[in-house]
């Protein structure tokens, strides 16, 4: 008797620990479905005395003329188009670190592996110039063609599946006189799925995220993704709408949660093998 | 060289090739430059004029990088410690597998994965807002709370609160960290009639230390490099007591147009990021247990 006591309290414990971790959050969809009035008279209430979608309509039409529609379609296509090329480049960069021994591979590794510790701050300012010379600004190629040249994170989480899959299938293949690329488009790529859709699904996530991007690179509504769009809806200088503004934050976390509730597992693994920022 | 060899070579390099020009272009070549622009005067209009030493010079003289010097070094040593010794807790905690661990885990991680958003940087506002959630809970129990983001003491620990709040995915690589643990170690130690707590520190905090270490790192660059919350919940105010290094960066880089002085700060936050890295390897001797070396 005494140790089911023991799990009784446990689980009240962690319950009750757990409540502020997630009270913000059903907070926030709670209000996002409640009267302008009521938002403020009944604030800390999860469960809305009236249920209404009005802040939905009305925060979906976004501002200057421009709906959320646009910032949702641009956050799709700078997080889809990047994240294809990420997971490709990545891949290609993987196997060669895992698997080929060419010369320099130690050195250029370390190399790799150091410029994760580089602030970003010390590369954005050369860049922005560099794009701005190109005549990017206003454009999506800062934000979208970097990511064709891989991510350091993402190498290294498809190199540790990699190093976890026999040798011998590389060398089995090679002595049926397979070269490197077959074997990596046959062999490795199927075998490497979950690694690859890990990537797949922090690539998207971090970039439908990013907002400092779009901040230097995009200053036209048009072109807003929605994190952008959602810092000018929130405006502190002019009379914030709560209500649309919390209608379109959940409508903004949607995604996100998707790939939380479906995908679980992937982001688990993702962040036990490389300590990626989940 | 064998034609195996040249082979190797060959495919090798163009493997790793699409990370090899990233690398040079957006990385090596804007390093290079960003150095060289630091000894410049630069607002993108004009050609770049030499100034010498004059941005770093500068830097000693303004107010507000020391400022912003402050409240990044306050940050970062509050928020990190507060946010590793959370998920180690909570790790420690979730670590009994049961019928519910992978809910729980799921309610303690979720906040980490959504609170780097815009929309929860924007939420925390009204959170901490004067008629905001927090100070109607506190309303509740008699108190009445300040005015969070308007007062120079307790506006930082607003964004320092969030970053604690994230301490789901650190907790994570902590509990896949317990999990390598052998039980062995333990069900040795409790026939020998070990404490629960001399078995945390004889045998967890030991078999832990380099997931500490590993940890410790990760936070400390990232706590460097925090800019997205503090630009949209308190745009670096009041007074300049949540002025980070990265906002004051992007402030005299994009707003005053002084790239030069820019880069040469970005100089000086990436060495303070080398530093701290290096003394926590360094150190990491004195504390961090490798297997090999045995438990003393």
């Amino acid at each position: 008797m005494r140790r089911k006591s023991q799990w009784i309290v446990y689980y009240i414990a962690v319950f009750l620990l757990g409540i502020p971790m997630i009270y913000p959050v059903l907070w926030l969809i709670g209000s996002s479905f409640k009267e302008h009035a009521e938002i403020f008279a009944n604030i800390g209430s999860i469960i809305p005395n009236k249920f209404t979608i009005e802040n939905y309509i009305e925060g979906w039409k976004g501002f200057g003329n421009v709906s959320f529609a646009t910032f949702f379609r641009n956050s799709f296509i700078i997080a889809g188009i990047g994240t294809i090329g990420t997971v490709i480049s990545s891949a290609l960069v993987a196997y060669g670190f895992a698997r080929i021994p060419f010369k320099g591979r130690s050195f250029w590794f370390a190399v790799m592996m150091m410029t994760l510790m580089l602030p970003a701050q010390v590369q954005i300012i050369p860049q922005y110039i560099m794009f701005n010379r190109l005549n990017w600004i206003n454009t999506f190629y800062p934000l979208i063609i970097p990511r064709f040249f891989s991510g350091v994170f993402f190498i290294f989480l498809i190199m540790q599946f990699i190093r976890g899959l026999p040798i011998d299938l590389d060398e089995s293949a090679e002595i049926d006189g397979a070269g490197r690329f077959k074997i990596f488009w046959w062999i490795i790529l199927p075998l490497i799925k979950p690694a690859l859709i890990t990537t797949t699904l922090f690539s998207f996530y971090w970039t439908w995220d990013d907002f400092l991007g779009p901040l230097l690179y995009l200053n036209q509504a048009t072109l807003y993704p929605v994190s952008l769009a959602l810092k000018n809806f929130a405006d502190p200088t002019a009379v914030t709408n709560w209500g649309a503004v919390f209608a379109m934050s959940v409508l903004s976390l949607i995604p996100v949660f998707l790939i939380f509730v479906f995908f679980q597992k992937y982001l688990v693994e993702g962040i036990a093998t490389t300590g990626m920022k989940g | 060289m064998s034609k195996r060899e040249r082979y190797n070579n060959i495919t090798g390099y163009i493997f790793i090739s699409p990370w090899l020009i990233g690398f040079f272009v957006f990385t090596f070549f804007p390093i290079i430059a960003s150095f060289i622009l630091a000894f410049t005067k630069y607002d993108i209009l004009t050609p770049p004029r030499w100034i010498a030493f004059d941005n770093w010079l500068r830097m000693l003289s303004d107010e507000r990088y020391l400022h912003s010097l402050k409240a990044t070094f306050y940050y970062v040593f509050t928020a990190v410690p507060l946010r590793l010794v959370f998920a180690l807790l909570v790790a420690l905690l979730l670590r009994p597998t049961t019928r519910l661990t992978s809910l729980f885990r799921g309610i303690y991680y979720l906040p980490s994965l959504i609170g780097g958003s815009v929309a929860i940087a924007i939420i925390w506002r009204q959170i901490f807002g004067l008629d905001g959630l927090t100070n109607f809970l506190l309303h509740l129990v008699g108190i009445k709370g300040p005015n969070w983001l308007g007062n120079p003491s307790t506006a930082i620990w607003t964004l320092i609160v969030l970053a604690a709040w994230q301490f789901g995915s650190s907790m994570l690589i902590f509990l896949a960290g317990l999990k390598q643990i052998p039980g062995s170690l333990y069900e040795a130690a409790s026939i020998d009639g070990a404490s629960i707590w001399s078995q945390f520190i004889k045998i967890t905090l030991p078999m832990l230390s380099p997931v500490i270490l590993f940890n410790l790192i990760i936070q400390i660059i990232n706590g460097f490099m925090v800019f997205t919350q503090a630009y949209i919940v308190t745009s670096g105010g009041p007074l300049d007591t949540t002025l980070f290094y990265a906002l004051y960066v992007y402030q005299r880089a994009f707003q005053n147009l002084e790239m030069g002085y820019a880069s040469a700060m970005a100089w000086i936050l990436l060495i303070i990021i080398a530093f701290f890295t290096i003394l926590a390897f360094k150190s990491s001797r004195l504390w961090v247990y490798y297997e090999s070396e045995g438990i003393g």
